[in-house]
C-alpha cells in the first residue's frame, strides 16, 4: 500500500497559483476557503522561494489527536480524512495543525465556524466513493478513479509532486543531485519526522 | 523660455539620480539566487519557541501566510497529554478522596440533634446568586469535560453519530450558559465578599482542621468558616480566570492570533480541572457529607443546633442583632 505524500520543490515553483485555482474548481470549494495556498518566502529578496502548501497528511496527525469527537480517520493510503457529519466545528484541529490546513466556512456569533474543510488529497470522505453526497461535502474523489490529486497533476513546472512518499522523495533527490541544489522538502520534518536526505 | 530650460534641467538631474540609485540594484541581480536560496531545514532549525516559517500569500486570507508552525504540535500534545491527565486526576482524585473520607469519617452529624428551631442563613437573593452560578457551572463543567474526556469515556458506547450530536449541543450550551455563570459569579461576589475577608479566627479554625476530621470538635466561625472562605476565593479567582479566557475564546478576533487562542484554551482547561476538584468536594460537604448543611442553600434556613456547632460566632451575632431590634421595638427581621 502506498503512503501518499505531497512534496513541493520550491526551486521549481513559480507561484502561478494554478494548483490553488485547480483545487478550488475541482472540488467547488466554498468562498473564503483555500485548501491549498502558495506561500512566498523572502519575497522580493535574493533566494526567494515559493511553496505550495495544503494538508500534509501527517504521520500521527495532531488534528486527529485533539478532535473531541474523533471525526478524523486515516485511509489505507495514509490520507487523513474527516467526517463532516461528525465534526462540531470546535476549531481544535486548527489549533493543532502545523500547516494551517483546517478551515471553516462560517463566521458566526461566539466564534462558531461551521464544519471544518480541508484538503482531502482528492480522496473524498466517508461517504461511498464518487457519489453526489460525497462530492457535495468533500469534492471529487480522484483517488477512487485511479488519479492523483489535481493540484500536482496539473502543476506546470512539476514543482508539486503527489504520490507514494518513497517515489516522490526519489524523484526529488534525483533533481537535487542533477541540478546541484534544493531548498528541501518543505514541511516533511514536521509532518513525517524526517526530511528527504540527499 | 526660462521655465522650459528649468524643466529640462530638472529632467536631466532626475535621470542622473535615477541611474545612481539603480546601479547597486543592477549589481545585486548578478548574485546567484540559488546560492542564497532559503532552505526548509535551516529555517526550521532557526525557529524559536513560538515562531513559524512564514512568507507572503496572494490570497485574501493573510493569516494563511504562515507556512509551517511546529509549535502547534506542542499545543496538541499538551492538550491530549497534560490537560487530559490533570483533568482525570482532578475528577477521579476528588471522588476517591471523598469516598475514603466518607468511609472513615462517615456523615458529619449534628452532635446536639435537631433543635426544631430554624434560623435564616441565606436570603432568597443569596440563594438565587448561588444557584445561578452553580447550576450554570455544572452545565459548563459537564459540557467542558465532555470535550476533554467524552471521546474516551462516552464515545465508545454512544457511537459516533449520537456522541457528535450531544457534543455539538454541549458546545452551543457551553457558549451561552457561560454568560449566566459570569452573572452568577459577579452577584455571588457582591453578596458574600464582605463575609469572606480572612481573619484571625480562620487560623484557629484551620489549626483545628475545621473539626472535620474529629467528632465533637467545632472550632468557632462566623458566617463563613475558613474552609468556606477557601472555596469562595477559589471560585472567585478560578471563575474570573475561566470567564476571561472563555470570553477570549468566544471572541477570537479580540483575543489575537492563534498562539493567544492556544494560551487561553490551555489556561481554561487547567483552571476548569482544578475548580472541578474543589467544587466536587464542596458539593459533597454541602449535601451527603454533613447533616443539615444542604438546608442552608435549599430552603435558606438551618437548624439552630447545626448553626451553633458550625457557625457559633455567627449565631451569637444574629442573636445580638435580634435582641437589639427587639429592644428598639421594631419587627424582628433575621439579619442577612
Amino acid at each position: 500500500m502506498a503512503r501518499m505524500k505531497f512534496l513541493c520543490d520550491a526551486d521549481r515553483c513559480i507561484e502561478c497559483n494554478a494548483c490553488v485555482t485547480a483545487c478550488k474548481n475541482e472540488h467547488e470549494v466554498p468562498w473564503g476557503i483555500n485548501r491549498r495556498r502558495v506561500v512566498t518566502i523572502n519575497d522580493g529578496l535574493p533566494g526567494e522561494r515559493s511553496v505550495s502548501m495544503a494538508c500534509m497528511h501527517c504521520n500521527d496527525p495532531p488534528c486527529a489527536a485533539v478532535c473531541p469527537v474523533d471525526c478524523f480517520y486515516v485511509t489505507d493510503d495514509a490520507v487523513v480524512l474527516h467526517s463532516k457529519d461528525t465534526c462540531i466545528g470546535c476549531g481544535y484541529c486548527f489549533y493543532a495543525c502545523p500547516f494551517g490546513a483546517p478551515q471553516y466556512p462560517k463566521v458566526g456569533n461566539f466564534g462558531t465556524r461551521g464544519k471544518m474543510d480541508k484538503c482531502t488529497y482528492c480522496a473524498g470522505g466517508p461517504e461511498a466513493d464518487m457519489t453526489e453526497a460525497e462530492y457535495i461535502k468533500y469534492g471529487s474523489n480522484r483517488l477512487a478513479e485511479g488519479k492523483l490529486p489535481l493540484c500536482a497533476e496539473m502543476c506546470s513546472t512539476k514543482a508539486l509532486l503527489a504520490g507514494d512518499g518513497d517515489i516522490i522523495a526519489e524523484i526529488y533527490k534525483e533533481r537535487v543531485v542533477t541540478r546541484g541544489y534544493g531548498s528541501g522538502a518543505w514541511g516533511w520534518r514536521t509532518a513525517y519526522g524526517d526530511a528527504v536526505a540527499v | 523660455m526660462n521655465t522650459k530650460n528649468l524643466a529640462q534641467r530638472c529632467i536631466a538631474v532626475l535621470g542622473a539620480v535615477t541611474l545612481l540609485a539603480f546601479a547597486p540594484m543592477a549589481q545585486a541581480q548578478q548574485v546567484n539566487p540559488t546560492a542564497e536560496a532559503v532552505n526548509a531545514e535551516v529555517l526550521l532549525e532557526a525557529l524559536q519557541d513560538d515562531q513559524m516559517v512564514a512568507g507572503r500569500v496572494s490570497i485574501p486570507d493573510k493569516l494563511a501566510s504562515g507556512l509551517i508552525k511546529p509549535a502547534n504540535k506542542s499545543w496538541a500534545s499538551t492538550h491530549t497529554g497534560l490537560v487530559r491527565v490533570l483533568t482525570i486526576v482532578a475528577i477521579v482524585g476528588a471522588v476517591v478522596i471523598l469516598g475514603l473520607f466518607y468511609m472513615v469519617r462517615g456523615r458529619i452529624m449534628i452532635d446536639g440533634k435537631m433543635s426544631g428551631i430554624r434560623i435564616l442563613r441565606f436570603s432568597a437573593f443569596e440563594r438565587f446568586s448561588h444557584w445561578l452560578m452553580s447550576g450554570s457551572f455544572i452545565i459548563l463543567a459537564l459540557t467542558g469535560l465532555n470535550l476533554v474526556l467524552g471521546r474516551i469515556i462516552i464515545l465508545p458506547w454512544l457511537g459516533e453519530g449520537a456522541f457528535s450530536t450531544i457534543t455539538a449541543w454541549g458546545k452551543v450550551s457551553h457558549n451561552y450558559v457561560g454568560w449566566a455563570f459570569m452573572v452568577g459569579l459577579i452577584l455571588s461576589f457582591i453578596v458574600w465578599v464582605a463575609h469572606n475577608i480572612p481573619t484571625k479566627i480562620d487560623l484557629n479554625w484551620l489549626a483545628q482542621g475545621g473539626g472535620i476530621f474529629k467528632k465533637g470538635v467545632h472550632p468557632p466561625a462566623k458566617k463563613f468558616n475558613a474552609g468556606q472562605k477557601v472555596i469562595f476565593w477559589s471560585v472567585m479567582t478560578g471563575g474570573a480566570a475561566l470567564s476571561v479566557t472563555g470570553f477570549m475564546l468566544l471572541f477570537p478576533i479580540i483575543a489575537g492570533t492563534q498562539a493567544d487562542w492556544q494560551f487561553y484554551q490551555l489556561i481554561h482547561g487547567l483552571v476548569a480541572a482544578g475548580l472541578s476538584f474543589i467544587i466536587i468536594a464542596h458539593i459533597y460537604i454541602g449535601s451527603v457529607g454533613m447533616e443539615g448543611a444542604f438546608d442552608a442553600m435549599a430552603k435558606g434556613d438551618v437548624d439552630l443546633n447545626w448553626a451553633k456547632e458550625h457557625h457559633s460566632l455567627w449565631v451569637e451575632e444574629m442573636q445580638i442583632n435580634a435582641d437589639k431590634k427587639d429592644s428598639s421595638a421594631k419587627p424582628a427581621h433575621p439579619a442577612e
